[in-house]
C-alpha cells in the first residue's frame, strides 16, 4: 500500500505525515507539487504548512499545481485523499470539499493540544475510530475557521459529512464546531487539526492521531 | 495603457475578524466615525491599450477562478481611466 505525501513550496508537515504513514503500516511516497505523475500511489495526503506562502488565499495557488490536477482526477475516481490544515484549505479551494477556511475569529495563530470528537467513522480515513470517540491532537493554524452558507451546512449535517468536531470552547470560530468534513463518497477528508503530530507519546501529546493512518489500510484491504 | 481594477470583498454574511480589529482600533486613536469596517483586497491589472469586451470577460473569468473564492467572497471588475 503506497501513500503519497505532497510537498508544495512552503509545506511544513510533509515529513511528519510520511512518518505517520509508515507508523500506520503503509509505504510513504514523496510527491512534488510540479510532478505530473502520482507514482502509482493508492492514496494521497496533502500536509500542513504555508504552501506558496499562503499568498492570495491559503491553498489558492497550490490548487493549480500540476500534481493537483491528477489528485482532483483521482479523487473523482474514488482514491482516498486526506488534507490536513493547509491541505484542507487546498481541498476546499479545489472544490473537492465544500466551504472555505477563513481567519481565526480571534485573529491569533493557534498552537495547542485540542480535543476533538470523531463523528463519522465511515470514511477512508476514520474507520479506526468509534463514532463519538474523543481524541487529543495538536491544532495549529491562523486560518482554520470553517465557513460555508446555511444550505451547505445543512447538507453536511444531514448527510453525516462532518467527520470531527471540536470539543469545548470553539477554538477558531468554525461553524458548528466543525474540525473536519468529507465528500459525499467518503474518500476525500479535510481536517484542520494535525493527527500526524500525535502518533507516539514521545513527540506528540498522545498517540491518538495514528488512527487516521491505520484507517487507510482498512480502506484498502476491503 | 489601461488599468483594470478588481475589488474582492468577503461576502456580508462571512465574519471578517480583520475588519473588526480595525474597527475596534479606530476609536482607540480618537476616530469615532466608524460603525463597522470590512477589509478586502484590490488587484490592479495593467494592459496594453484600451480593454476590449473580450478582455474584460477574461478578467471576470480570472476573478472568479483565481482572484476570489466565490464561496466566501464577491468581486467587482472595473476599468480605471
Amino acid at each position: 500500500m503506497r501513500v503519497g505525501v505532497i510537498t508544495f513550496p512552503g509545506t511544513l508537515d510533509d515529513r511528519d505525515a510520511a512518518r505517520a504513514v509508515v507508523a500506520g503500516g503503509a509505504e510513504a511516497v514523496s510527491l512534488w507539487h510540479a510532478d505530473a505523475d502520482l507514482k502509482n500511489v493508492d492514496a494521497v495526503i496533502l500536509p500542513g504548512g504555508f504552501s506558496y506562502g499562503d499568498y492570495l488565499r491559503c491553498g489558492a495557488i497550490s490548487r493549480f499545481a500540476p500534481v493537483m490536477n491528477l489528485v482532483i482526477e483521482a479523487a473523482g475516481k474514488g482514491m482516498p485523499v486526506l488534507g490536513i490544515c493547509n491541505g484542507f484549505q487546498v481541498l476546499c479551494e479545489s472544490h473537492l470539499l465544500p466551504g472555505a477556511l477563513t481567519r481565526n475569529s480571534d485573529l491569533h495563530f493557534l498552537c495547542k493540544d485540542q480535543e476533538i470528537e470523531i463523528i463519522n467513522n465511515a470514511t477512508a480515513w476514520t474507520s479506526s475510530y468509534k463514532p463519538g470517540e474523543k481524541i487529543v491532537i495538536p491544532l495549529k493554524n491562523g486560518e482554520g475557521s470553517f465557513q460555508c452558507d446555511d444550505e451547505t451546512l445543512a447538507k453536511l449535517e444531514d448527510q453525516g459529512r462532518v467527520i470531527a468536531r471540536y470539543v469545548g470552547q470553539n477554538p477558531n470560530g468554525s461553524r458548528n464546531l466543525i474540525a473536519g468534513i468529507t465528500n459525499e463518497r467518503g474518500n476525500v477528508v479535510g481536517l484542520m487539526p494535525h493527527p500526524e503530530h500525535a502518533i507516539d507519546e514521545l513527540t506528540g501529546p498522545t498517540a491518538q492521531g495514528l488512527g487516521f493512518f491505520t484507517s487507510i489500510l482498512n480502506a484498502m484491504v476491503k | 495603457m489601461a488599468k483594470i481594477v478588481v475589488d474582492v470583498m468577503l461576502k456580508p454574511e462571512i465574519l471578517d475578524p480583520q475588519g473588526n480589529a480595525v474597527a475596534s482600533a479606530l476609536p482607540r486613536l480618537g476616530f469615532t466615525f466608524a460603525q463597522s469596517v470590512r477589509q478586502g483586497k484590490r488587484f490592479e491589472i495593467e494592459i496594453a491599450g484600451e480593454p476590449t469586451a473580450a478582455q474584460l470577460a477574461e478578467v471576470e473569468k480570472a476573478a472568479e477562478v483565481l482572484l476570489s473564492n466565490p464561496v466566501i467572497e464577491n468581486f467587482v471588475v472595473r476599468v480605471e481611466k
